[in-house]
């Protein structure tokens, strides 16, 4: 198991470092340069300041001699500055990663706990009128416009209600635990009614596969009950698929982050990636997006390994 | 799962108990003032970059040696006076030999003095050695400094004492005595930093790494707290020279998205929107319908010049009958009634009726769509098909209209110019691309084939040298340097920009801006669309507030602003 962790861990390694070459490449083709969005809101700067500042951000020189440059740096420790944020890009992504780590985390596991069991029950009982309400609950959320429910949860819990700040990481001069946790409901509520639909759905759809399995009418002919079945047999082997979609469902919250961040103004890496590839930091947007290669990758091998444990027929051993 | 349930309504329900109205509360003690914009400042130096968060938040910390004001007229902020050839505190010079212009014309030499009051946070006084470091980074190549014009132009700076100085420049402009772009910077702290390797001065300076350090800033405000891309929070700074401001603490809240930004202010969350970086002007007017009883929404007329360039290499439109038609075939007046509900005024010119400078006397495009019609016969595009006019070679009048996408109020102005211009028999293809692809790219190559649209941000009395001299026309062989991105060429023009910029004869100053403007009315190297206005939303207990519109901040006189009793 730990040499087949160390052969995926080393492949990682190997698509980080191509993943960074093809993001640079085309965060580099990429029309316009910091400089030249400088220059469209200044009537005052010249051409030839022009010139002199791109020469001393390094933007005159070719593209591959820039990407050495930067990749020397990045493997003694120096991924460079933020051009946005005049910070270095270690410094800066830090906090976020925090932010977007609680933010992720906490919708992932309140979506899992709310998906799992209303999946199985919607399995379970399905065609009745609790899975068709589960379903309908299901679509909304799948189909709900990201932007348009945070704004939504925003005027319903902040302005309507005024029970929840409308957004920000905590409020200003009061960095307390419960002032944090408090500005982050509505951020959560939203990332988990986004993502909580299409968890129900898989999880519904892979236990009525399973249910119809012949070891599933075996453990019903020995006179196992219902609970048993359903526990014991069903949901463990209907996991596995459900695990592989987690898994990928994973990154996307990532993504998916990135608009409940801005609407919600909460510091997270989504957010900032974005604003990194629009105001063309480079550096920030390049470090932001092999992050979100990382985490992917990394999901994925997790997944992998909930397999094994899922299922003791799947070994990872030579 | 029915337990699950009831724990988590009963959860919601004792949360809502438990923080009632976890916005601000309206009536809270009104020595707080919590400002939303919709921009981070990329850096707070105030010599490196330029963006309008910055100088909003700048506004509040530091103060300009000069900078126009709420008349538009230049005056002193960090100086007691401005030096002019009257008082004798300008004079002219030669230029000494080796310097280019040496006997062809003269320098002037500049005396300033700093405000005697003007003290740094720490308590250390802003002195002369703070402006020579200043000058000593600014003239750095390596420096970082993203405007460096000024710096170029002076030659040297002498001391006389701790508070006086004395700049030798090496030109005689009109607005010779403006010092708006040296903004003072801290000898005592940054000097080292500087000393240490300029080349990465701009990644190590304190504005930066240490923005809450008082001997950085020396205005009403210093600012106490950052955090990045978030908030910045400003208290009054000790050591200020000025009257005392009102508010005890200042919070700018940075919120990118407007709809979220206006659902803030709703909820208690911040108290007013800047105009500065706010809502666009639509969003204000539907936010004034529903919620002006609540708040007062200010509309400031600014020298935002919203226009459409025009590629001077398109033969269709190198012909000045197909341009003239094309103003006469819109109703501009209209457009600005029934989108912007008339806040934003129809533009002859690229100069502002605001602008002391300003030609009322130029050619004025109403529509009309008979003479527009006559224009286009005469130029040729008399075969009317299925509505598009066409030549005789069978060639239809089609142009490209290009746009930065996702700017919803230019997307919908696109689409009216592109119905006015249909009923012309013109058919116009619209194609936006996204502000970096747009900017970055399309305009700074040359690369739109028609027409595009955008804004020009400007100064009072601004000499448009960058977007009409015929030397700033972006080619491959000068890199694309320069902003007349038309192609526009002109003699005239050219000899009227030159004279302009040393012109110290208002008199004669202004018949050449006039001149310039009936130029520019009648020949069109840009179609004139409106002058943009920022919507300010103010509580309004607010008092004090006054944006100038133009480029300076309405935070440069913050400590004017007050908590009154609306």
């Amino acid at each position: 198991m730990l040499r087949y962790l160390s052969h995926r861990l080393l492949e990682a390694a190997v698509v980080l470092l191509g993943m960074s070459f093809l993001i640079y490449l085309l965060l580099g083709l990429m029309p316009g340069d910091p400089i030249d969005l400088m220059a469209s809101g200044d009537p005052n700067i010249t051409s030839a300041d022009l010139a002199r500042l791109k020469a001393v951000y390094g933007l005159d020189r070719p593209l591959l001699e820039r990407y050495g440059h930067w990749l020397h740096g990045a493997l003694t420790g120096d991924f460079g500055y933020s051009r946005l944020y005049a910070l270095p890009v270690t410094e800066l992504m830090a906090p976020r990663l925090g932010n977007t780590a609680l933010l992720m985390g906490a919708s992932f596991a309140l979506a899992l706990v709310l998906a799992l069991p209303a999946g199985v029950l919607a399995a379970v009982r399905q065609r009745s009128w609790l899975d068709y309400g589960l379903n309908l609950f299901a679509f909304a959320g799948i189909s709900l416009p990201s932007f348009w429910l945070a704004l939504l949860m925003i005027l319903l819990f902040a302005v309507t209600l005024g029970w929840l700040p409308a957004g920000g990481v905590h409020a200003v001069g009061d960095d307390s635990l419960g002032n944090r946790a408090l500005h982050l409901v509505l951020p959560v509520l939203t990332l988990t009614l986004l993502t909580v639909g299409g968890m129900l759905r898989f999880t519904r759809s892979a236990m009525i596969e399973t249910l119809r399995a012949d070891y599933i009418r075996t453990a019903r002919a020995k006179g196992l009950g219902p609970r048993g079945v359903v526990l014991g047999h069903a949901l463990r082997n209907a996991m596995i698929p459900v695990v592989t979609i987690l898994a990928l469902n994973f990154g996307t919250l990532f993504s998916g982050s990135m608009v409940v961040e801005t609407m919600f103004a909460y510091q997270g890496m989504g957010k900032m990636i974005y604003d990194a590839i629009i105001g063309n930091d480079f550096n920030l947007a390049l470090v932001g997006l092999l992050f979100a290669t990382l985490l992917t990758l990394l999901s994925n091998l997790g997944a992998d390994v909930v397999y094994a444990w899922l299922d003791p027929r799947i070994s990872y051993v030579d | 799962m029915r337990r699950l349930l009831a724990l988590t309504i009963t959860l919601v329900a004792v949360l809502g108990m438990a923080v009632p109205g976890a916005g601000r509360a309206a009536d809270a003690a009104r020595d707080e003032l919590v400002i939303g914009i919709t921009q981070f400042p990329s850096t707070l130096h105030p010599n490196i970059d330029s963006m309008v968060a910055k100088s909003y938040v700048l506004g509040m910390t530091q103060r300009p040696f000069t900078a126009d004001d709420h008349d538009w007229q230049l005056a002193c902020f960090l100086c007691t006076g401005l030096p002019t050839f009257e008082n004798g505190l300008a004079v002219r010079e030669p230029l000494p030999e080796g310097v280019e212009g040496h006997g062809e014309r003269d320098g002037v030499a500049l005396t300033y003095t700093i405000q005697p009051g003007a003290t740094w946070g720490d308590g250390t006084p802003v002195t002369t050695a703070d402006v020579l470091f200043t000058y000593e980074v600014g003239k750095h190549s390596q420096s970082g400094i993203s405007n460096a014009e000024l710096y170029r132009r002076i030659l040297g700076i002498d001391v006389i004492d701790a508070k006086t100085f004395v700049v030798h420049a090496d030109r005689i402009t009109f607005d010779y005595n403006g010092l708006g772009d040296f903004r003072v910077l801290p000898a005592h702290l940054e000097r080292p930093i500087f000393e240490q390797d300029p080349a990465t001065y701009r990644n190590r300076t304190l504005f930066d790494t240490d923005p809450t350090n008082p001997g950085l800033w020396f205005g009403p405000y210093r600012i106490t707290e950052v955090a990045s891309g978030s908030h910045i929070a400003l208290e009054p700074n000790p050591t200020w020279w000025g009257s005392k401001p009102h508010f005890k603490r200042i919070v700018v809240k940075v919120i990118e998205n407007t709809s979220a930004l206006e659902a803030n202010l709703l909820s208690g969350a911040i108290d007013m929107i800047a105009g500065e970086l706010g809502l666009t002007l639509d969003q204000a007017l539907a936010f004034e319908q529903r919620n002006g009883q609540q708040f007062r929404v200010h509309y400031q007329p600014g020298l935002l010049y919203e226009h459409v360039d025009v590629n001077l290499d398109n033969p269709i439109l190198a012909d000045l009958r197909v341009r003239k038609a094309l103003m006469l075939g819109l109703d501009r007046q209209a457009m600005s009634e029934q989108l912007f509900q008339g806040h934003q005024p129809v533009a002859d010119t690229k100069i502002s009726e605001l602008d002391w400078v300003y030609n009322p006397d130029v050619t004025r495009y109403s529509e009309d769509l008979e003479a527009a019609g006559a224009l286009l016969d005469e130029a040729g595009w008399t075969d009317i098909r299925d509505g598009i006019r066409h030549d005789a070679a069978g060639e239809p009048l089609q142009l490209e209209l290009m746009t930065t996408a996702g700017n919803r109020t230019r997307e919908l102005v696109a689409q009216v110019l592109q119905s006015q211009w249909r009923r012309l028999g013109i058919d116009i293809r619209i194609r936006n691309e996204p502000a970096r692809v747009f900017f970055g790219q399309t305009l700074d190559e040359r690369r739109f084939t028609g027409l595009a649209m955008f804004a020009w941000s400007s100064m009072p009395e601004h000499v448009p040298r960058t977007i009409m001299h015929s030397e700033e026309i972006p080619t491959a062989a000068n890199q694309w340097a320069g902003q007349n991105y038309g192609g526009y060429v002109n003699p005239e023009v050219d000899q009227l920009i030159d004279k302009i910029e040393i012109e110290l004869d208002r008199d004669k100053r202004k018949a050449m801006w006039h001149r310039l403007q009936e130029i520019y009315a009648e020949e069109l190297p840009a179609l004139p669309l409106y002058f943009r206005a920022d919507a300010h939303i103010w509580p309004k207990w607010l008092d004090g507030i006054r944006p100038t519109g133009h480029m300076q901040p309405s935070t440069l006189w913050v400590e004017q602003w007050g908590a009154g009793t609306g």
